[in-house]
């Protein structure tokens, strides 16, 4: 299947659910255009709540909506949503409310808005959340029953989507399952130990898959791990890893503290073994440019990762 | 089932008594906030002996009428009119801010039934009483919700962001009271960060605007009963003027009761005073 932003997958899904669920409501910030809820809105316009450029106003109403029966599912970039953290920490987390947090525009794929438009911390701040879940698809099919699942799902959950395309990096017939990691991708002849694992999240996936496959290319063992529930953190399958891996690469488009990095971090350092960890990803804020440009100046395209497999190797 | 009062009530010997139980469940507590709950107790008599169609027994029934106390700070005052209901046992009111009890600093919705949304976070209950209308309209369903918000929570950006917001959505299912005692925690509302005109403002944001005495408690009725009976496609809001620590003299436009507990001798007076009356 054609590549397709996470965003879009996510807009026909909400779009799909809500015909058989009525419980489904869907709140906008004004971006419903950019967070695809747009189809929602015209076909569904009695459950479709347009707040304005109101986020915080916006939560509170979805925990109102939430705790009324309802399943809100209430979008913005994520950097605006997110910001709003004191509000999201009160009406979604301590409260219990069944919101959907669905947050597009993550990192420094969005490109040439620049770095005020790009969610860079936000997993961060979620992650410090009781109660919270923390999805990050990395393709079309997962996306589809991320979504699904996050509807079902009682409880808060924040949804953490591209803008830019995802190639399919799953096969057909893949089956998704929340708080689990799965192996992507492992070289074609196995190895007892491999020179590294990669784990990676949402919009450097792909290029962590190429990654592999150009080390495979050089007689290197890389395998890739897709972390695709940030929170809870599948922390079991990181260790089955790190016991046989030379190094542990972690890649997000997110900045290095508190994301997908800290968790491997964490997750390594608890089960004891001894297991070096490089974190790939922001450590500043990003800037303007093409999405291409940017992940290659930020270490996040193929060649870089590739180079953090094997750095001081011994 | 369902209840809503109909026996009748001496409102006036009641607010008395739930003056008391503020009184000494703060004291026993050791800290908590009197002058703003004192302030709220003829209000929220009114609105749960009166009003609210809600069920002790059965705190989840779906036809209640929905209450938040966006000022979770004031939760005093809550709790003692809901033991009064009999929401939970009258003794259990001393065990206030203690380890284990139900009875939180700021209102907590999973630990306590009856409670529909967990505050003390000033600025995000309107918003939440806003979803809750919403969801009745699209229900279709007769049910009121009803937010109590202080004055100096108005400075919070989220509270305009959801007056702004209520009017679009036709809400006038929705009731917010303003508990206007012109008190907060650095000094007099009006030198912390001034809110007027408050009643202009609400009414260029498209509320209907009742201003009343917040301690009359026939005042009280009458604003309620007209709230309730809006099919006017707007939302209702009551700006009512109290005064923080109302009925006890040392503790009337005082600043320093805010936030603080009375000791035994001073809770021992507080409570002869508003047993006498004055």
């Amino acid at each position: 299947m054609a590549a397709k932003a996470t965003r879009e997958s996510f807009g026909e899904t909400i779009l799909e659910i809500a015909e058989k669920n009525e419980s489904v409501v869907v709140l906008d910030a004004d971006l419903s255009k950019s967070t695809m809820t747009q189809p929602f809105m015209k076909k569904y316009p009695n459950r479709h709540f347009e707040m304005g450029i109101a986020e915080q106003n916006m939560i509170g109403v979805a925990a109102g909506l939430a705790l009324s029966g309802k399943i809100p599912v209430l979008t913005s970039f994520a950097c605006f949503l997110i910001g709003r953290v004191e509000s999201i920490r009160v009406s979604a987390a301590y409260n219990q409310t069944n919101m959907k947090l669905v947050g597009t525009h993550a990192g420094i794929g969005i490109g040439e808005d620049g770095t005020s438009q790009m969610g860079l911390e936000d997993v961060a701040a979620m992650r410090a959340l009781p109660h919270m879940t923390i999805l990050q698809p990395a393709d079309h099919t997962e996306t589809q029953q991320a979504v699904r699942w996050m509807i079902e799902h009682n409880g808060p959950v924040y949804l953490r989507l591209t803008r830019q395309k995802m190639p399919d990096v799953h096969a057909a017939g893949y089956r998704w399952q929340p708080n689990k990691i799965d192996i992507l991708w492992t070289p074609a002849k196995p190895a007892a130990k491999y020179q590294a694992t990669i784990i990676a999240s949402g919009g450097p996936v792909p290029h962590a898959i190429e990654a592999a496959k150009l080390l495979e290319a050089k007689g290197f063992s890389v395998r890739v791990a897709n972390a695709s529930t940030l929170l809870p953190f599948d922390g079991e399958t990181v260790a089955l890893l790190a016991a046989d891996s030379q190094r542990i690469v972690a890649v997000e488009d997110h900045n290095i503290h508190g994301g997908l990095g800290s968790a491997v971090c964490e997750a390594v350092a608890e089960s004891g073994l001894a297991c070096p960890v490089v974190r790939i990803g922001l450590r500043s804020f990003g800037e303007s440019a093409t999405p291409e440009q940017l992940y290659e100046k930020y270490g996040l395209t193929a060649p870089s990762i590739a180079e953090a497999c094997l750095k001081n190797l011994p | 089932m369902p209840t809503t009062t109909t026996a009748p009530t001496n409102l006036k010997s009641l607010t008395k008594q739930l003056r008391l139980d503020i009184i000494r469940m703060i004291e026993a507590a050791g800290n908590g906030h009197p002058g703003g709950s004192l302030s709220i107790i003829d209000i929220l008599a009114v609105l749960y002996e009166k009003f609210l169609k809600h069920d002790p027994k059965n705190p989840a029934w779906e036809g209640r009428d929905r209450f938040i106390l966006s000022k979770g700070h004031a939760c005093p005052a809550l709790y003692a009119v809901m033991a009064h209901r009999g929401y939970f046992a009258k003794a259990d009111l001393l065990t206030l801010r203690k380890l284990g009890s139900p009875l939180q600093g700021h209102p907590d919705r999973l630990r306590l039934p009856g409670i529909e949304f967990s505050t003390g976070s000033l600025g995000q209950g309107l918003s939440v009483g806003l979803g809750m209308a919403c969801a009745a309209k699209l229900d279709k369903k007769e049910w009121k919700t009803v937010v109590v918000l202080g004055d100096g929570e108005l400075q919070e950006g989220q509270s305009w962001e959801a007056f702004m917001a209520a009017p679009k959505f036709k809400l006038d299912n929705l009731i917010a009271i303003v508990d206007h005692n012109n008190g907060q925690i650095d000094g007099p509302v009006k030198e912390v960060m001034d809110i007027e005109p408050l009643s202009d403002k609400l009414r260029a944001f498209n509320w209907d605007v009742q201003a009343i005495d917040g301690h009359d408690l026939d005042s009280i009725q009458k604003a309620l009963s007209c709230a309730w009976a809006a099919k006017s496609g707007r939302p209702q809001v009551l700006v009512a003027k109290t005064v923080k620590g109302k009925g006890v003299s040392f503790m009337e436009h005082n600043i320093a009761w805010h936030g603080n507990a009375p000791k035994k001798e001073d809770a021992d007076k507080a409570c002869m005073e508003i047993e006498h009356g004055r």
